[in-house]
């Protein structure tokens, strides 16, 4: 039950994610950058935090830090730094992490996305900052692993020195609906770049979230930190559990106190776990180790042209240009090689511009949505894990399948045929001979020897039944060996028996 | 063999009139009757001597020539030498054996030093008299009632008294130079970034630098030699090229303008050291150079500058030494009393010390005042020079504001101590090259202690400075015929 009172409030949300970059090696040394694994066997002195040991920046890592920035319309400065975040942590080799504090890779950027009924959103991007992930502790002689009773800890640091990237976004978001929309798109977006596997359940895609609660045009609120959220279900949930939390402590006269809360899975609920008052000092200044970046503007344009389209522009485009339903752009946007290859498609086809491509995107997003998608999931593959059928191969086939120059059925099998064996369907078409039969002359001169030989269908038609007819055609599709176009020998077939 | 240099005990075992075994054996063999009164290494490395200078006589049985073939080798105890037990002079990494090689000590080996054991050091290589040393006191050569000078005491002593012919050392504020006059030997800094301080134990960061410890300028170079150039494991190790120091010595200084600064007075240093820093740079004048005088203005803030920034490097550095992974760890009844209670058991009070004041400098609210006003004093010292420089070609100073003082003279009085680098902190500042060559005698007592003149280079000007520190040396050769006294008799 809501009052008038409680529903004047609005939530300010502001998220921050950690992503772990993809990159053969670590941050800072040569080690492998793998996700799970047998525990402590990708180390060396540097990511072990021996003593002699320094870091040598992944150059890599920050290329794609860089193409995050571009793709999300940010700033990139010409000085950039490394600088440390002293604190003592046992999964934390040298006990400071290096990372950045005042001169980040990226500054600003919007991530701009759509909800499910289509409508657009944005978020502005405060920063997106580069640093080295920990390692991970486990808690043994608890119940349920939790560092409380535990009786001893173990680290694994295969994990520390991993790059990480931090995205922080403004308090611009008013919704657990849109918290998780953003979050979607930025995910998007760094898979299209292809710089992480951003999989919140194997940790490379971390949020947290901060939430406030405050009268439309008022100051914002007190906030709270709410962590420990493993899926964007759980980002939503806690989000709205949170804020209407905070609706009830003001309606109910109290306030909210500046804290980190946990999120419960299982209760459903928020928990205190720090206020802000314990909060560290973590003792930035410029790593000595690492000298300043400097970002030189002719590489920073090269970086912009590998950045290719974004989620977004992409639905853009399959919904301004291509005109497809928003069920089949959210089936294609969410699978950044779906895209790729419809894109890749439609604008190699040949009706690359005109009236004629939303029909020709249509019957491309058919072909790739239905039978190819059938048959990658038949044999276990990927769009992008297979060469056979490339983008010009898809576009024949649409071509021949809107033109009905192949029978639909042709059309299927040429598509079974180049998925396995490659090749171009136009000139199997013509070297097999599959093009479908729709000259009027060569389907009747059909129809007529169909008609000769089948006295017997002839005469069932005639006396009524209507089933004779489609037996009829099936000698006609027979005879042509399946080339005759079906339509027309129907239409035919039916002129020549009931004598118009 | 133990009295030859280096470039002499190379070309011997090059030209195989001697193994590199026999020179280690009669290495060992002055070790054994040396050590007990100068206390040189924390630990020896004779099993991995025998093994190295057996591949040294290999390689060379099967032609190959190396540059520092068979030359007997102390390494400062703060760089990683794989399977040695590696302290940086500290209880809290006591029983740590490095898995790994320091990349400096690397190409030295590679080059056919013989590595003869660990030098000892004041803990983390902070301090001026090696007395910081949490595990073994080292004793100067010439009077063994005095320190050796820090904080690469160890490595400075081990050559002074023969136990080895070079020695590694590093450089922070002062770490090399002052004690390489303290001892009679030549010590040098290069230039930051010219040698990798990768499995060097950092101290600051911004500031540390390996470099050689010789008792003659051409060994030092030849050591150089070996040791400069990039290496990929350092990212603030420089990309340029090296150029050869040892092959370009000089005999004069015709054509040289040597810089005197003038907020470097000798006057308050009393009568006879004052007389000493005359004549040496009257000598430098006898020998071609032309004498013009300099100002480093911001010289006066060396000490306040660099008290900041060493610190605050080092409170950070010196975090990961938390019970955790390696090295000492004293149980607690959880993971903040064991951090708590291993560094109050692991690190000696200077070492705390330090790790207060840069916390402090490095605090939110006092960083403005001190670390950044502090970087910026350190940019206006490099200007400094780079301004001096614009009228000379080297500087000559001392190195030392004293001659060697005995065990104990600082007290308890850590300002008293850190003054010792006031004439070498600029340079660590500033980054560039700078080294200690004997300059003479002033005496104390009995005892006759030897005194350093310290020559600075701009950056990169590694070349001329060995050129005028060998053309000085070569006029003046105050130790090269002479030992220190305390190994008379035992000889």
């Amino acid at each position: 039950m809501t009052t008038m009172v409680e529903q004047a409030y609005e939530a300010v949300i502001g998220i921050e994610c950690h992503v772990e970059l993809k990159t053969n090696s670590k941050m800072f040394c040569g080690c492998r950058n793998e996700f799970g694994g047998e525990p402590n066997r990708h180390l060396c002195p540097v990511c072990l935090g021996l003593p002699g040991a320094l870091p040598v920046p992944n150059r890599v890592a920050i290329e794609h830090v860089v193409r995050a920035g571009l793709a999300l319309d940010a700033a990139i400065p010409a000085h950039s730094k490394f600088d440390r975040k002293n604190y003592f942590y046992p999964d934390m080799p040298k006990d400071y992490q290096i990372s950045q504090f005042d001169m980040p890779l990226v500054s600003g950027g919007v991530v701009r996305f759509r909800r499910a009924d289509g409508s657009e959103g944005s978020c502005r991007l405060t920063r997106i900052h580069l640093e080295e992930d920990t390692g991970k502790s486990s808690h043994m002689g608890s119940r349920d692993g939790r560092i409380a009773g535990s009786t001893r800890s173990l680290v694994d640091f295969n994990r520390a020195g991993v790059p990480l990237m931090e995205v922080v976004a403004e308090p611009d978001l008013r919704t657990p609906e849109d918290a998780v929309a953003f979050l979607e798109y930025l995910r998007l977006t760094f898979l299209y770049l292809d710089i992480s596997d951003v999989k919140m359940e194997e940790g490379s895609l971390r949020c947290d979230a901060n939430v406030s609660i405050r009268k439309p045009g008022e100051p914002f609120g007190t906030k709270a930190e709410i962590k420990n959220m493993n899926s964007f279900r759980s980002v939503y949930r806690a989000l709205q559990y949170e804020i209407e939390r905070q609706r009830r402590v003001l309606a109910e006269g109290g306030r909210i106190v500046q804290e980190t809360r946990g999120w419960d899975e299982v209760e459903g609920v928020t928990h205190s776990m720090r206020s802000k008052e314990q909060a560290h000092d973590y003792r930035y200044f410029p790593d000595p180790d690492l000298v300043p970046l400097a970002l030189d503007a002719a590489w920073v344009q090269e970086l912009r042209s590998t950045v290719g389209f974004t989620p977004i522009a992409a639905y853009d485009r399959l919904q301004r240009d291509y005109r497809l339903s928003p069920a089949q752009i959210r089936q294609i946007v969410d699978d950044p090689d779906l895209a790729r290859f419809l894109s890749a498609t439609i604008e190699g086809g040949a009706a690359a511009s005109g009236e004629g491509i939303a029909a020709y995107a249509q019957a491309v997003a058919n072909w790739l949505l239905g039978d190819v998608s059938r048959i990658l999931n038949e044999r276990g593959i990927s769009i992008a894990g297979q060469d056979r059928l490339t983008p010009a191969a898809l576009g024949e086939l649409a071509e021949l399948s809107i033109g009905g120059a192949v029978t639909s059925k042709t059309a299927k099998e040429l598509l079974e045929h180049v998925m396995s064996e490659g090749g171009s369907p136009k000139e199997i078409v013509v070297r097999e001979g599959l093009a479908q039969l729709s000259d009027p002359t060569a389907v009747a001169a059909i129809v007529d020897e169909v008609l000769a030989a089948n006295a017997k269908s002839v005469a069932d038609f005639k006396a009524g039944k209507e089933n004779a007819l489609k037996a009829l055609v099936g000698q006609v599709m027979k005879t042509s060996k399946g080339k005759a176009n079906p339509q027309m020998a129907e239409r035919l077939l039916r002129d020549r028996l009931t004598g118009s | 063999m133990i009295e030859r240099s280096a470039t002499e005990i190379a070309a011997a075992v090059n030209g195989r009139q001697a193994s590199a075994v026999e020179v280690l054996d009669a290495q060992l063999a002055q070790v054994e009757r040396v050590e007990p009164s100068i206390g040189a290494f924390l630990s020896a490395t004779a099993d991995l001597a025998r093994r190295q200078a057996l591949l040294v006589d290999e390689a060379v049985a099967a032609g190959r020539r190396l540059p520092l073939a068979g030359v007997p080798l102390a390494v400062k105890d703060n760089m990683c030498l794989s399977g040695t037990v590696t302290t940086a002079g500290s209880r809290i990494l006591e029983h740590w054996v490095a898995p790994y090689t320091a990349t400096a000590v690397q190409r030295l080996l590679d080059a056919g030093c013989v590595p003869v054991g660990k030098a000892n050091l004041d803990e983390f290589a902070m301090g001026s008299s090696c007395e910081n040393s949490a595990l073994g006191v080292t004793r100067n050569p010439w009077d063994l009632r005095r320190v050796p000078g820090g904080s690469s005491g160890g490595s400075v002593a081990a050559v002074a008294a023969r136990e080895a012919a070079l020695a590694t050392a590093s450089d922070t504020g002062g770490s090399i130079r002052e004690p390489a006059a303290f001892c009679g030997v030549v010590g040098m800094k290069p230039t930051y970034g010219r040698v990798s301080r990768y499995g060097l134990i950092a101290f600051a960061s911004s500031l540390d630098q390996i470099g050689p410890i010789a008792r003659t300028v051409e060994d030092a170079a030849a050591m150089y030699d070996v040791m400069a150039g990039h290496d990929p494991m350092d990212a603030t190790s420089l990309p340029r090229p090296v150029e050869p120091t040892a092959t370009a010595l000089r005999g004069d200084l015709r054509g040289v303008r040597v810089g005197l600064v003038r907020e470097f007075d000798t006057k308050g240093l009393g009568q006879e050291i004052d007389a000493l820093y005359r004549r040496a740079y009257e000598k430098l004048a006898a020998l071609g150079a032309e004498v013009v005088e300099v100002a480093l203005p911001h010289a006066e803030y060396g000490l306040a500058t660099y008290y900041l920034i060493a610190p605050a490097e080092a409170s950070s550095n010196l975090a990961r030494f938390d019970g955790v992974r390696y090295g000492l760890r004293v149980e607690g009844a959880n993971v903040q009393e064991m951090y708590a209670k291993t560094r109050a058991a692991g690190f000696g009070p200077e070492v705390k010390r330090r790790i207060l004041i840069g916390t402090y400098a490095l605090s939110s609210g006092y960083y403005d005042a001190y670390y950044v006003r502090a970087q910026k004093a350190r940019t206006l010292m490099a200007a400094d020079f780079e301004q001096a420089f614009a009228q000379c070609d080297l500087i000559a100073c001392p190195a030392a504001s004293s001659a060697a003082f005995e065990f104990g003279a600082k007290g308890d009085d850590p300002v008293a101590m850190y003054l010792m680098d006031f004439y070498t902190i600029p340079m660590s500042l500033a980054g560039v090259p700078a080294l200690s060559v004997p300059c003479g005698f002033v005496r104390d007592g009995e005892s006759e202690l030897p005194m350093g003149l310290q020559l600075v280079a701009p950056l990169y000007q590694e070349a001329r400075l060995f050129a005028a520190a060998h053309a000085y040396e070569q006029a003046t050769r105050f130790t090269l015929d002479r030992a220190p006294a305390s190994l008379e008799g035992v000889r």
